[in-house]
């Protein structure tokens, strides 16, 4: 088990610098002068722009660039963005609120996903199995900014279930539905995947030989059927969660949401390249991490695993 | 259905004082499929009294696993129970309600599955599913309990082994494990499904006897299902033939298998290839033929990787040396893990050799070029153990055939459709079957598609590894023939690896009897069966089911 860990935590390592660098060299090395969106129509000062390139390193050879800033992002110092804050303050505020949402988004497809899937794998073939696969494939096809304005609307401004808008400080009530939006996609997944990996355990020997020994149906159900056929489920939450922690820009810029994604979209606007390339290393660290989760979970699931 | 008039057949025959354990009685069973309604199982009575053992034998899709199966309630879904009554203990439970399934199962009637590989549930230690059935039975199940129940199952170390999972448990040791749970409540009935198939002959054995034992000294009813009529006749005390669902023959072991009544039961008989000896191939002249292969202190290492990536060697292949001779069958035999197969597959090519020589026509095949290794793998082909997983699902059955003349680019389109119809001819297969999928087979017709697509490059020499191990006996008496046939007719070489001595006797000319790596007897098929020099292939012989009963016969 320990080997199998300091492998894994090993395999992070390239991965975690090679993502840096394809940003970095994309955002710093192949636009033209980034000090010039800064600067705006006008034009800076010769000596405003010396200045400006000494404090983004734009002075320095493009591997001194990248070494200094990854010297930043070990000292946590990763500088100011084109409004003059620190980033890392800027990250400080908003992160949280997409860690909120994302894991509001992450319980409920977990929760609902399985739920609906364990049903219709038991019930494979019946109506109410087709009845939620039709009903998945839906949700599967409908884009994520529609389900979200038509949410918003609905039960935002017409029925005033809740607030159509994300306030300051995104208290968790408000959180609610713009979770279930971001969520809402996923969960059609899950329902799929467990649903197939359910109606394939279901008729395992090993559960028949469970059967057999005489152990009631909730007990074959939970400690059978249902542990067996989360192996699969868990690997796709897990790197779905890190998939929403970085990637929830529709549905953050719909409700107004001050997190990661709405800040990314920004900055992208801006050409804000300092804050484009620290918050794409945030989301990769979070990928890295949220896939490094899935593999320990899937160790714990499956002791074949621990092995290997 | 009536059920007043009871006809007095061998099942109830003197059972009329007492009452029988389970009573299967007239019963159909129909599977509800996309195509209608399937009767698998028509009119079938079988009688299991208290303390007896019944074996129900025949080949795969003879319903006998399905009627052993309703007994228990553990029909697949589709599945039912569709006339006739089954009694147990005197309590008709055709259709029970499912407390009283669950109550039944484990505590009145245990399970002992066919598979070891896929009947524990992997994610869960071994005491843990132990355990539980003890738990779910209201049996108390402290650490010693689960222990005991191991330790009655004949594992040893129990205490240590209950805190392992299935992948660290060897076959035999998981059909323990499965033994321990059927057993673990003192079952009245244990319906043992196969329960040694997968096994090797001498684990087998063991293992038999071990469960003889333990249901003699339990009084322990057993209904065993099997497609080995030398097995069922040397364990059981009645035995009941199955053949398309329904029951043809039934009646003391001995009895059946001395004199049996119906056609397929003989059919049967004759096919068992442990009772009945006889030469399959060609005839072998004694004159010492040229040796096509010779095989020289051949060893072969793999390296496994311990805790913390240390690792260390092993050899599966330790200083092997013997010789092929050309035209003529060598059997390579010996358990799991013996390294008979490493063997072959160094002799495709399919592993590197770690050191010592193969020579194959006087030339060393570990120093040919890549362009050597394209012609050799003409001259050189396999046929594997499962025709189920060496066909490949999407490639229907004449694109299989032709695809080795293709990538050898022999002949035209029209030449290659001639050589694939002629193939199909030579394994008796009739040629529409060429649009056919491997799922559209049955398991000896994809055998005979596995052994046209080894023959469509006219090799020299075929390697095949358990080629007929995974086939009903008739079925594999069939394809043992064809091969015999085939190597009269074409002069091929077989190298033949085998876990069961009997398709030895039937096949090879020459025998290798391997152990752990090494080879520890070789000689001709009379010579080893006869008069076996080491104790090991003396252990391997005994092993043969049905042996005894041949000698006593």
């Amino acid at each position: 088990m320990a080997w199998y860990l300091i492998r894994r935590i090993l395999q992070m390592i390239p991965v975690f610098f090679g993502a840096i660098f394809i940003v970095y060299f994309l955002m710093f090395a192949t636009s033209g002068d980034p000090t010039a969106a800064l600067c705006g129509d006008r034009g800076c000062t010769d000596a405003t722009k010396a200045a400006l390139e000494a404090q983004y390193n734009l002075d320095q050879p493009f591997i001194v660039q990248f070494l200094l800033y990854l010297k930043g992002v070990f000292t946590l110092d990763l500088g100011k963005n084109f409004s003059g804050r620190p980033i890392l303050s800027v990250i400080a505020d908003t992160f949280p609120n997409t860690v909120k949402l994302a894991i509001i988004a992450v319980i409920f497809e977990a929760i609902f996903g399985v739920l609906l899937g364990l049903i219709a794998g038991l019930r494979k073939g019946t109506w109410y199995d087709s009845g939620l696969l039709f009903f998945s494939l839906i949700l599967i096809s409908i884009p994520v900014f529609v389900l979200g304005f038509v949410s918003q609307f609905v039960f935002g401004i017409k029925l005033g279930w809740t607030s159509p808008t994300v306030g300051s400080g995104a208290p968790l009530t408000d959180l609610l539905l713009p979770g279930m939006v971001l969520g809402g996609i996923s969960l059609a997944y899950v329902l799929r995947l467990t649903r197939n990996s359910v109606a394939e355990t279901r008729d395992a020997d090993h559960v028949r030989t469970a059967t057999a020994k005489g152990l009631s149906r909730r007990r074959v159900i939970n400690v059978h059927v249902l542990r067996n056929s989360m192996i699969p489920v868990v690997t796709f939450l897990g790197a779905d969660l890190g998939a929403l922690m970085g990637g929830a820009i529709v549905t953050e810029r719909i409700f107004n949401i001050n997190g990661i994604g709405n800040q990314l979209y920004r900055a992208i606007n801006l050409g804000d390249g300092a804050m484009v390339v620290s918050l794409v290393t945030l989301i990769v660290i979070v990928f890295v991490l949220a896939n490094l989760l899935v593999d320990l979970l899937y160790a714990v699931l499956d002791p074949r695993i621990r092995y290997a | 259905m009536s059920t007043s008039t009871r006809v007095e057949t061998p099942e109830t025959a003197g059972a009329t004082e007492r009452t029988p354990l389970l009573e299967l009685r007239n019963v159909g069973i129909t599977f509800k499929t996309t195509t209608g309604d399937v009767e698998a199982v028509k009119d079938t009575t079988i009688t299991v009294m208290p303390g007896e053992t019944v074996a129900i034998v025949g080949e795969s899709g003879s319903g006998k696993s399905t009627s052993a199966l309703a007994a228990m309630g553990l029909l697949p879904s589709n599945g039912r129970v569709s006339e006739g009554q089954i009694f147990f203990d005197g309590e008709d439970i055709t259709h029970p309600s499912r407390k009283r399934l669950e109550a039944l199962r484990g505590r009145e009637i245990g399970m002992v599955p066919q598979d070891p590989m896929s009947n524990l549930n992997p994610v869960w230690k071994i005491g843990f599913q132990v355990r539980e059935t003890l738990k779910a039975n209201g049996l108390p199940s402290t650490d010693a309990d689960v222990a005991q129940a191991l330790k009655d199952a004949g594992l040893s170390d129990a205490e240590q082994r209950m805190n392992q999972y299935p992948h660290e448990f060897s076959g035999g040791m998981r059909q323990r494990a499965l033994i321990a749970i059927g057993l673990a409540c003192d079952p009245k009935l244990l319906i043992a499904d196969e329960p040694t198939s997968a096994l090797d002959v001498t684990v087998q054995k063991q293992i038999l006897n071990h469960l003889d034992r333990l249901t003699d000294e339990k009084g322990t009813s057993v209904l065993l299902i099997t497609h080995d009529l030398g097995l069922a006749a040397e364990r059981a005390d009645r035995v009941v033939v199955m053949q398309k669902g329904r029951v043809v023959e039934s009646g003391p072991a001995q009895a059946l298998l001395q004199n049996p009544q119906h056609p397929y039961t003989q059919e049967l008989v004759r096919a068992v290839p442990s009772l009945t000896p006889e030469d399959i191939g060609a005839e072998d002249e004694g004159a010492a033929a040229d040796e096509i292969v010779s095989i020289k202190d051949l060893v072969k290492e793999y390296k496994i990787r311990g805790s913390w990536g240390r690792s260390t060697q092993f050899r599966a292949v330790d200083q092997v040396s013997f010789g092929i001779r050309k035209g003529h069958t060598t059997a390579i035999v010996g358990e799991s893990g013996s390294g008979k197969s490493t063997v072959a597959k160094m002799l495709l090519g399919l592993e590197d050799i770690t050191s010592g020589t193969i020579e194959v026509n006087g030339r060393d095949i570990s120093t040919q070029s890549g362009k050597e290794w394209f012609d050799f793998r003409r001259r050189v082909q396999p046929i594997f153990q499962n025709p189920y997983g060496s066909l490949d699902p999407m490639r229907s059955v004449f694109r299989t055939i032709e695809e080795p003349l293709r990538v050898h680019k022999v002949g035209d389109v029209a030449s290659r459709r001639q050589k694939v119809h002629d193939l199909l001819d030579r394994v008796a297969l009739p040629r529409q079957l060429g649009d056919r999928y491997p799922s559209e087979l049955s398991g000896g017709q994809r055998q005979r598609v596995a052994i046209a697509r080894a023959l469509a490059l006219d090799p020299e020499i075929v390697v095949c590894d358990e080629a007929v191990s995974a086939l009903d006996v008739l079925v594999q008496d069939q394809v043992l023939k064809l091969l015999g046939q085939l190597q009269e007719d074409l002069g091929l070489t077989y190298l033949f690896i085998t876990h069961d001595l009997a398709v030895v006797r039937e096949i090879a000319h020459d025998v290798c009897v391997m152990e752990s790596g090494r080879l520890v007897e070789v000689g001709s098929v009379e010579d080893v069966f006869e008069n076996p020099q080491q104790d090991y292939t003396k252990h391997l012989l005994d092993a043969i089911p049905g042996k005894d009963l041949l000698e006593t016969a």
